[in-house]
C-alpha cells in the first residue's frame, strides 16, 4: 500500500466500513509510515476534539424565545381550524 | 394445478406433506430452518444464508409463503409516535421533538453560517416550517434528518442573501487542494486537552473550522458532529454517496492541517 493509497481508505477506516484485508494492509502500512501513522493519528484527534467539544451553545434567552413563537405558532394553527 | 420445480434437483418444491419422495430435499431442509429461524426471531439472517446456498426459484417461494412469513423486527423509531401525534395536532409532541432537536439545528445553522443572529432565525424558521408542513412529511427518512435537511437549507439561503453577488453553494470553494496532501507530519503530545483549556480549545476550533469552504464546512459537521451517516448526510445536502465520503476526507485533513498549528509538538528548545 503506498501512502496515497492510504489517504483513499482513510475515510472508510475511520467510519468502519473497510475489509478485513484492506484493514491489515492500512495497519501494515502506518507500522511502516511514521507519516501515515502521524496523519491517522492526529486526524483522529481532529475528529474526537469536535464531537467532544460543544463549539456552539444555545442560549437559555433563545430557548425560551423559540418555544414561544412555536406555541403561538401552534394556538394559531389550532384558531384556524388546521388542527 | 400450478407445479413449480426446484432449479437445483429438478424436483417439485412444495411438498402436500413433509414426505421426501420425489421433492426437493434441499428445499424440505431449508423449509425446515427457516420455521425454526423464525421461531427464534432470526429469519432475516437465515434468508440471506439461504440466498447464497440456493436456487432462486425455491427461495422465493418460501418468501411468498404468507403462513411463514417473519413479523416485522424492525425498531420504530421513538419519533414516528411524536410525529403522528404532533400531526393530530398534539402540540406537546411537536415541543417534545423541538426540545430534542433544538440544540442540533441551532449548531448546524451555525456551523454553516457562523453568525448566531442568524443561526437563531434558522432554528426558529426551520421549527415553524417542519410544523406548517408536518403533513408532507411521509417518514421516508428519520424526522431528524427531515429537519436537518429545512435547516440546511435554509442556512445556504441566509448565506446566498449575505453574499449578494456570490452564488453559495455545496459546491463553491470545494476544488481547493488544500490538505488534500498532507504537509504537517508533526505529534499532537500532550493530546490538545491538556494544552489549553476549554475556553481556549473552544477559540481554536470555532476560529478553525471557520475558515473551511462552506461545503466542506457542512459535511464534515452533519457527519462527525452530528453523527448523521454517509447516506443520510447525502440525502440532507442533495449530493452523491461518493461526493460526501470525498468531502468529509478533505474537510477532516483541512481541519488536521490547521490544527496542527496549534497542536504540534513543539520542536526542542521551542517555547510550548
Amino acid at each position: 500500500m503506498t501512502c496515497t493509497d492510504f489517504l483513499s481508505q482513510l475515510t472508510d477506516y475511520f467510519d468502519g466500513h473497510i475489509s478485513p484485508e484492506l484493514l491489515e494492509e492500512v495497519r501494515a502500512h502506518t507500522a511502516s509510515c511514521s507519516h501515515c501513522e502521524v496523519v491517522l493519528d492526529t486526524t483522529r484527534k481532529t475528529i474526537s476534539v469536535y464531537k467532544d467539544h460543544e463549539v456552539y451553545e444555545i442560549s437559555t434567552e433563545f430557548r425560551e424565545r423559540l418555544h414561544a413563537a412555536i406555541m403561538a405558532k401552534c394556538a394559531q394553527k389550532s384558531k384556524s381550524g388546521c388542527n | 394445478m400450478t407445479r413449480i420445480f426446484c432449479g437445483l434437483c429438478q424436483y417439485r418444491i412444495l411438498p402436500r406433506c413433509l414426505g421426501l419422495k420425489r421433492r426437493c430435499h434441499t428445499t424440505v431442509l431449508f423449509f425446515a430452518l427457516y420455521a425454526y429461524a423464525i421461531y427464534y426471531g432470526r429469519s432475516a439472517e437465515l434468508a440471506s444464508i439461504g440466498s447464497r446456498n440456493h436456487s432462486a426459484p425455491c427461495f422465493r417461494t418460501f418468501l411468498i409463503m404468507p403462513a411463514i412469513q417473519s413479523p416485522g423486527t424492525e425498531e420504530i423509531h421513538p419519533d414516528v409516535a411524536l410525529v403522528a401525534r404532533a400531526k393530530e395536532g398534539d402540540t406537546a409532541a411537536f415541543e417534545q421533538l423541538v426540545r430534542q432537536y433544538e440544540r442540533q439545528i441551532f449548531r448546524v445553522a451555525q456551523h454553516i453560517t457562523q453568525n448566531r443572529e442568524d443561526a437563531e432565525d434558522i432554528t426558529q424558521d426551520a421549527f415553524l416550517k417542519a410544523y406548517e408542513k408536518l403533513d408532507q412529511f411521509q417518514g421516508n427518512s428519520k424526522f431528524s434528518t427531515w429537519l436537518v435537511r429545512i435547516a440546511v437549507n435554509e442556512s445556504l439561503m441566509r448565506l446566498r442573501k449575505r453574499k449578494t453577488s456570490k452564488t453559495v453553494s455545496m459546491d463553491e470553494d470545494v476544488q481547493t487542494e488544500e490538505g488534500a496532501i498532507p504537509r504537517d507530519f508533526a505529534e499532537w503530545r500532550p493530546n490538545p486537552e491538556q494544552l489549553y483549556n476549554q475556553a481556549e480549545l473552544g477559540d481554536i476550533l470555532r476560529k478553525t473550522i471557520q475558515g473551511l469552504p462552506p461545503g466542506f464546512r457542512t459535511v464534515f459537521t452533519l457527519r462527525d458532529i452530528e453523527n448523521l451517516s454517509t447516506e443520510e448526510t447525502a440525502e440532507a445536502l442533495g449530493l452523491s454517496v461518493p461526493a460526501v465520503k470525498s468531502r468529509l476526507l478533505r474537510a477532516r485533513l483541512q481541519l488536521r492541517e490547521r490544527l496542527s498549528r496549534y497542536f504540534r509538538q513543539p520542536k526542542e528548545g521551542q517555547p510550548v
